[in-house]
């Protein structure tokens, strides 16, 4: 690995944890706000403009907090636990592309911080490791409804791992990629190529060829997320509060943190499988005409800072800030609608909860496999 | 209960139930008007009869009061502590008068039970103390007319 690939690597990480962790406080604020209004309650509206700081002021509530053990806890696993659940949050985006390429001193940079040739299955794998931290954190607890919620977690997450990546299998089938990157950028091709006027401008995104596929995937997404309508593991009306209920402080909120940047992935998931990641149609002429911008803000730039260099292709500079900002588009959507979807829908039953994931979706996305398989035998997508 | 369960496939359907929550909760969200009353700044007005804190009411800077011990008696709380005294031109007074706003039931017994409308009930209902003692009222407390009842 030379020195370029070293830093550039270093910057897109880098970018990624930060842009996740500043997520993670205007998403609490946004759910809490969105829930309140939802209920004709206001939120809160105290700490700073329209109670923007809350999340600063409650993370300083939580630092602050005695960080204590509780004496009948298995302490390694105990502290261990809060750390394997934020893991994989962070890990899962690494495969997501959020933006095309750019040309930066001759080097081919790609948006994207792991371009595995497997990136699909590395989702799958490294999604249900999650679920390691919650039972860790479950049975170390010494509690029986800690242990309760993360037994629940474990079967939620096995029942739903099963149709999420059987929904998947749609979506390679159509595409012929393990890649994300060849994913994204085949779902730019047109959806009718010969159809008149603007519907041959339709995007062939996973959402149009494999409806069924996403609408289990999205319900799967939930389940393994633990949120609304399947966060039986929290159920705080049953169980207390599940897996955490013997955590608190700074270990609590780590808990609280991973289940928003699960939502952050999740999203960005979504986004990527299933409505054509960062590309979107007509995105190239947007960019042209950005681009006068893009070279004038980056001379205004150089000229006030000498030791900036200017951009040597602002053409695809303009591109791929627009990518970026389609891209948090549509995460943004997706993670609103984890937000909506919360406030909207009661808490499943345990066994309507099994009965969907073994009943209904289980045989519905083995259906959705084969009648993929048919349709694109028969040359229709 | 009766669970009148809604017949045919699209109501069955649950996707379609969950798209019209979705509506629901976003017509509340975009349209519905916000219900929270803002506390310190905004108020809600309580009826005249509302009872809230204790005063005495007093006439030329004399209470009213003059100790027949009545609202003791009724106080089902037991929280009014009354000693009486007797002043110069032999008239009763309470030279001790205390109630113990901790214990009070806002019952009200004992405004219906004074002969004199000496003790009240204001509809002051912000009450809280940072320490037990400061719950109980003295007379000297008690004097600030805190109404016009």
């Amino acid at each position: 690995m030379d020195m370029f690939t070293g830093i550039e690597m270093a910057a897109k990480v880098g970018l990624i944890v930060f842009v996740m962790l500043q997520v993670v406080p205007m998403m609490v604020w946004i759910e809490r706000r969105g829930s309140a209004l939802m209920q004709n309650r206001r939120g809160p509206n105290r700490v700073g403009p329209l109670g923007l700081f809350q999340s600063l002021a409650d993370v300083v509530k939580f630092i602050f907090k005695e960080d204590m053990v509780p004496e009948h806890c298995d302490k390694f696993y105990y502290i261990l636990a809060p750390a394997v659940v934020l893991l994989p949050a962070f890990m899962t985006f690494a495969v997501v592309p959020f933006g095309g390429d750019i040309t930066i001193a001759g080097h081919v940079v790609h948006l994207q911080v792991a371009d595995l040739n497997v990136g699909f299955l590395y989702i799958l794998s490294i999604g249900s490791l999650g679920v390691y931290g919650i039972i860790m954190a479950g049975w170390s607890s010494n509690n029986k409804y800690s242990l309760l919620g993360s037994l629940r977690s474990s079967a939620q997450m096995i029942s739903y791992e099963l149709s999420m990546g059987l929904s998947l299998v749609g979506i390679v089938m159509i595409y012929s990629s393990f890649e994300l990157r060849e994913i994204v950028f085949r779902q730019t091709y047109p959806l009718m190529a010969s159809a008149p006027g603007i519907l041959a401008h339709i995007p062939k995104w996973g959402f149009f060829v494999q409806p069924v596929g996403f609408i289990i995937f999205l319900s799967s997404v939930y389940a393994e997320t633990n949120r609304l309508p399947f966060d039986l593991p929290e159920g705080e009306s049953e169980i207390v509060a599940g897996y955490h209920l013997e955590f608190g402080s700074m270990r609590f909120a780590l808990f609280f943190m991973a289940e928003y940047l699960n939502m952050v992935t999740a999203s960005a998931l979504l986004t990527t499988l299933y409505f054509g990641g960062y590309s979107f149609p007509g995105l190239h002429i947007a960019a042209e005409a950005f681009t006068p911008l893009v070279a004038r803000a980056s001379e205004i730039a150089s000229s006030l800072m000498p030791f900036v260099p200017t951009l040597a292709n602002p053409d695809q500079w303009a591109r791929a800030i627009l990518e970026v900002a389609v891209f948090s588009a549509k995460v943004g959507f997706f993670m609103w609608l984890f937000v909506w979807v919360r406030w909207t829908l009661p808490r499943f039953r345990y066994d309507q909860l099994m009965d969907l994931g073994w009943k209904v979706f289980l045989p519905l996305s083995i259906a959705n496999i084969a009648v993929t398989g048919v349709l694109i035998y028969l040359g229709v997508i | 209960m009766l669970v009148n369960n809604k017949k045919g496939f699209l109501n069955k359907f649950y996707l379609f139930e969950i798209l019209t929550g979705l509506k629901i909760t976003m017509r509340n969200m975009l349209f519905a008007k916000n219900v929270t009353i803002q506390y310190p700044e905004e108020r809600r007005t309580y009826s005249d009869r509302y009872r809230g804190l204790h005063y005495i009411k007093s006439v030329n800077g004399v209470e009213n009061c003059t100790a027949c011990m009545l609202c003791p008696t009724v106080c089902p709380a037991e929280c009014i502590h009354i000693v009486a005294g007797e002043r110069p031109d032999k008239e009763k007074y309470p030279v001790k008068f205390e109630i113990d706003i901790l214990r009070c039931c806002y019952c009200g017994f004992c405004e219906e039970a004074c002969p004199k409308d000496a003790i009240k009930l204001s509809n002051i209902y912000e009450m809280a103390v940072s320490y037990r003692d400061k719950g109980v009222y003295d007379k000297e407390a008690l004097l600030v007319q805190r109404g016009t009842k």
